[in-house]
């Protein structure tokens, strides 16, 4: 312990400076923490131990870089060779200094891991839900389904391509203050009730993430894993796909709109009208606009179409039709799309494998047969012919 | 030694005009010098190829919207630009400085297995232009992320079995190289090296290798089963058939983490050669560096778990893995505490190398950290697939790993071509470096935070003013490492004559029983170290 004595001697200016100088460093940081630094803002029990734990090891590490980095400096400035010190070739071992540094750092980590233990255990306990919502990823939005209420909806970006725009094509419209954040179809919880997810994915894998409610869990196909949250207050909680999970891995964001139980309570009726699965109705009319009976006009489909085509299909094939080859081959002169009608509806209910070209069996058949008729009729295409309601459900099993 | 060296019928002395021509050598060599010169410039390349990707990367993230590539080009970019930066370059720059300084720091005449040295280096050019080539076929390159999570990855065209038979043609080059490594340090040893008066980078690398030929297998394993899945109708990873997606994880980071110390520990093994060199004072706690070593490459097996904390795990898996992982802290702070303790009480000066060296401590401390951060399972479930995730392994990759390779390159540089780098270019490099790299990495935490995933191309608009600064960072940091190539090349073209002992207390064998330049072929007469000081 001979060596440690300079220490001692030289010791309080210097903690006293380097004190001074780091809350100068760090004070600002704090004052800022509302303009994004941090977590936002924490609205449920888990997310605020989350936010809690994450500021406790936060101190903690800034106290240790102090230490660490005041050692470090004071090393620098005082054993400057040209300041003419004299290495001590001698002080090169000690057994109780790398004891201490190494007992220390020990108990540390144990104050550090009681807490965070108690938190995973509470993140865990998905027991003795009020109410479980079945969340099912795929390329490239969410869908959720509440079992006992028989309600089932999709919720998919709702940001137009044209705030978006492409590589040397600009964005024709102005980025709103939702961009790449705004959904058609939010999920929609009561407040302060414990909701059980059950996650899952249709296609690869996804993560479910939305840091307000403390909540990050991968959807992986073929299994379900179970996750909760309560929100504390009523409010809109915004959230992203975690995984890569292919193009428009950055274009699924999630919302959850937290209710007091009255307007949860109207919302279940409003969506039981519109979104019913109780009669294991997969593919459900979209936004609640009843869908027309019978068949429709060449034009009407067409202009309904280029509505789907636009939410489901430009991102790959592009507005022109001529997609990117190879990865995304073009739809305008295509052979598939101009020939019989068949090939078309077999790629769009069951997908081509291998390729990015996933399943749309969860569009309705109205919606399919619109986008059919808007490519058998767009661009260099000129079939004539529109496609029927009546065609695609005769093709579905 | 002739029998080992394999230049029998050169002349004793490297810079003859009578060996073979330039084409020849550089094809046939077996010389450790030559092959580590190869590895060296091979990774230089690799790096600038990487790093333009990144530049790409952040261009696009200049500004939200899309500007630059499509979001599947970059997809491609990302995950392209880890793949080279961990295979094509630190992996290779280690090996290179391995080839170069195992043999003169021990006292052996070559490398154990001089030709299978020069063919894991040529195994990397086929491997290299596959992957690179995958950019340019039907579907582009791997476009997952450089874990290649099925079922994302079996989506992916041929460039996919392209970069799946790259990686395999790396992974057999790595393991070739650590063969070789482990051999020649357990049995080409000066009598009177003994293990433990090792230099620390030959210590580092001899446990490094060891862990090279541990995971590797489990890579090459992993990614043949998806190529099975992708091609010969197996089911490994596909739920459908009663495989699972989760295991490709499990195995894929029972490598994968132990590959992040791979990448690390024979920086740590630089780092403890640089500090007590420009510290004039021996290296603080040998023995411990070397037990802090071995703990943190056996603790680097039983930590893969931390990196899927999102699937789902039990909460006894959780807990697990997480006191494991938090356990690496305390070895790894024994080796920042010794790096300080050495500069404790000796007489620093600040050459470029220390600068690198220094650096290298301040933000590979501020890397631990924020691991630190991520260890805590509630906490890392909000950051995880964040920034502040990329911000992490960036902190101690960039100033850690390839920190380490420049201070290595400035340090070793007139040891190996005679000639002296310009000081004031180099400290101009850190200086650039160590600001810009901040500028870049140190808004990525807070993007994190906020909750910005990775691998996006476009983000919300509360996410812009960092991205932009972190954009302009990184062209500065890009452009900084200009220098370092300028220097490195106007060194060995015309730069001053080096000082027989350019740094008078580095004092491994290369120091102090080799002249500068080391001659083309050393220690054919292993020296006698029997009795003599112990030189770490």
């Amino acid at each position: 312990m001979m060596s440690m004595k300079p220490l001692k001697a030289v010791g309080s200016k210097w903690w006293a400076a380097m004190l001074i100088g780091v809350a100068g460093l760090i004070a600002p940081t704090l004052a800022l923490a509302s303009y994004d630094v941090n977590i936002p803002p924490p609205a449920s029990p888990i997310s605020a131990q989350i936010y809690g734990l994450h500021m406790y090891i936060l101190y903690v590490c800034l106290a240790i870089f102090v230490i660490v980095f005041s050692l470090m400096f004071y090393s620098i400035f005082k054993f400057r060779k040209s300041k003419g010190a004299k290495p001590d070739v001698n002080f090169h071992e000690s057994t109780l200094i790398e004891i201490i540094w190494t007992a220390i750092p020990f108990l540390i980590l144990i104050a550090m891991a009681v807490p965070a233990t108690k938190t995973v255990l509470d993140m865990k306990d998905t027991s003795s839900p009020d109410m479980t919502v079945k969340v099912t990823a795929y390329q490239w939005g969410w869908r959720y389904d509440y079992a006992a209420e028989g309600i089932g909806f999709y919720s998919n970006l709702s940001t137009p391509w044209s705030q978006i725009g492409m590589p040397g094509e600009k964005a024709t419209e102005e980025k709103g203050k939702d961009y790449l954040l705004e959904v058609d179809n939010p999920m929609v919880v009561p407040v302060n009730k414990r909701v059980r997810l059950l996650v899952t994915s249709n296609d690869v894998i996804h993560g479910w993430y939305v840091p307000q409610l403390g909540v990050n869990q991968y959807g992986i196909p073929g299994f379900i894993k179970d996750v909760w949250f309560k929100a504390d207050r009523v409010g809109t909680f915004k959230g992203q796909c975690s995984q890569i999970c292919g193009k428009l891995h950055g274009y699924m964001p999630i919302t959850v709109i937290v209710k007091s139980e009255e307007d949860y309570a109207k919302w279940v009726e409003e969506a039981g009208k519109k979104w019913s699965n109780k009669a294991g109705a997969v593919a459900a009319a979209p936004a609640g606009e009843p869908e027309p009976e019978g068949p429709l006009a060449l034009a009407d489909l067409k202009a309904r179409g280029e509505k789907v085509y636009a939410t489901n299909c430009v991102a790959c094939h592009q507005a022109n039709g001529k997609g990117m080859p190879p990865a995304f081959p073009a739809l305008s002169g295509s052979k598939i799309v101009t020939g019989p009608v068949d090939a078309q509806i077999n790629i769009l209910l069951n997908g081509k494998p291998g390729t990015a070209m996933a399943s749309f069996a969860r569009l309705s058949d109205l919606e399919l047969a619109a986008v059919m008729t808007y490519t058998k009729n767009s661009w260099d295409n000129n079939v004539g012919k529109a496609v029927q309601a009546s065609d695609v459900k005769a093709k579905r099993k | 030694m002739a029998s080992t060296t394999a230049h029998a019928h050169d002349s004793h002395d490297g810079h003859d005009h009578h060996g073979p021509g330039p084409w020849t050598r550089i094809f046939t060599t077996t010389n450790h010098k030559d092959i580590g010169s190869m590895y060296l410039w091979f990774s230089l390349v690799m790096f600038f190829v990487g790093g333009g990707m990144a530049l790409l990367i952040r261009a696009e993230l200049f500004q939200p919207g899309l500007q630059v590539v499509q979001p599947e080009v970059f997809n491609s970019l990302t995950t392209v630009h880890a793949l080279v930066m961990i295979f094509g370059a630190v992996m290779p720059a280690f090996v290179g400085f391995a080839n170069w300084l195992i043999p003169l720091q021990i006292g052996a005449a070559d490398m154990a297995f001089p030709r299978m040295n020069n063919w894991s280096f040529w195994l990397m050019i086929p491997a290299t232009v596959l992957l690179m080539a995958s950019f340019f076929v039907p579907g582009g390159a791997a476009a997952s992320g450089w874990t290649l999570y099925p079922p994302l990855v079996t989506q992916g065209g041929i460039g996919v079995d392209m970069t799946i038979l790259a990686i395999h043609i790396l992974g057999a080059s790595s393991i070739m190289g650590s063969i070789n490594i482990i051999t020649t340090i357990l049995n080409m040893r000066a009598p009177g090296m003994t293990l433990m008066r090792m230099p620390m980078f030959v210590w580092t690398w001899l446990i490094t290798a060891y862990l090279i030929i541990a995971v590797m297998p489990v890579l090459a394993g992993c990614i043949t089963m998806l190529l099975t899945d992708r091609h010969f109708g197996t089911s490994f990873f596909n739920a459908a058939g009663g495989g699972d997606p989760t295991m490709f994880m499990h195995i894929f980071w029972f490598f994968g983490h132990p590959e992040v110390y791979i990448l690390i520990l024979p920086a740590f093994g630089i780092m403890s050669q640089i500090i007590p060199a420009f510290s004039r004072k021996p290296l603080f706690g040998y023995a411990s560096m070397v037990y802090a070593t071995a703990s943190i490459a056996i603790l680097s097996f039983i930590v893969w778990g931390h990196h899927m904390f999102t699937v789902g795990m039990p909460a006894a898996g959780q807990l697990f893995f997480m006191y494991a992982t938090m356990l690496i802290a305390v070895p790894t702070g024994v080796k920042i505490f010794n790096w300080i303790a050495t500069m404790w009480r000796g007489s620093i000066s600040f050459e470029t190398p220390m600068l690198f060296a220094i650096g290298f401590l301040c933000m590979f401390t501020l890397g631990g950290f924020s691991g630190l951060v991520l260890s805590i399972v509630p906490v890392d479930i909000t950051l995880h697939n964040t920034y502040y995730v990329v911000a992490h392994f960036h902190y101690v990759l960039f100033p850690g790993a390839i920190w380490a390779l420049m201070a290595g390159v400035y340090f070793w540089l007139p040891k190996w071509t005679g000639r002296m780098y310009s000081e004031s270019l180099g400290k101009w490099h850190f200086w650039l470096s160590a600001i810009s790299f901040n500028i870049t990495f140190f808004p990525q935490h807070f993007l994190g935070l906020a909750g910005m995933p990775r691998h996006i191309p476009d983000y919300a608009l509360q996410f812009a003013e960092w991205n932009a600064i972190s954009t302009v960072g990184a062209f500065i940091l890009g452009f900084s490492q200009l220098l370092f190539v300028y220097n490195v090349w106007s060194c060995i073209r015309s730069g001053e004559k080096a000082k027989e002992r350019q740094w008078e207390s580095a004092d491994s064998l290369e120091w102090t029983h080799l002249p500068t330049p080391v001659p083309y072929h050393s220690f054919e007469t292993p020296p006698d170290l029997r009795g003599a000081k112990a030189a770490h």
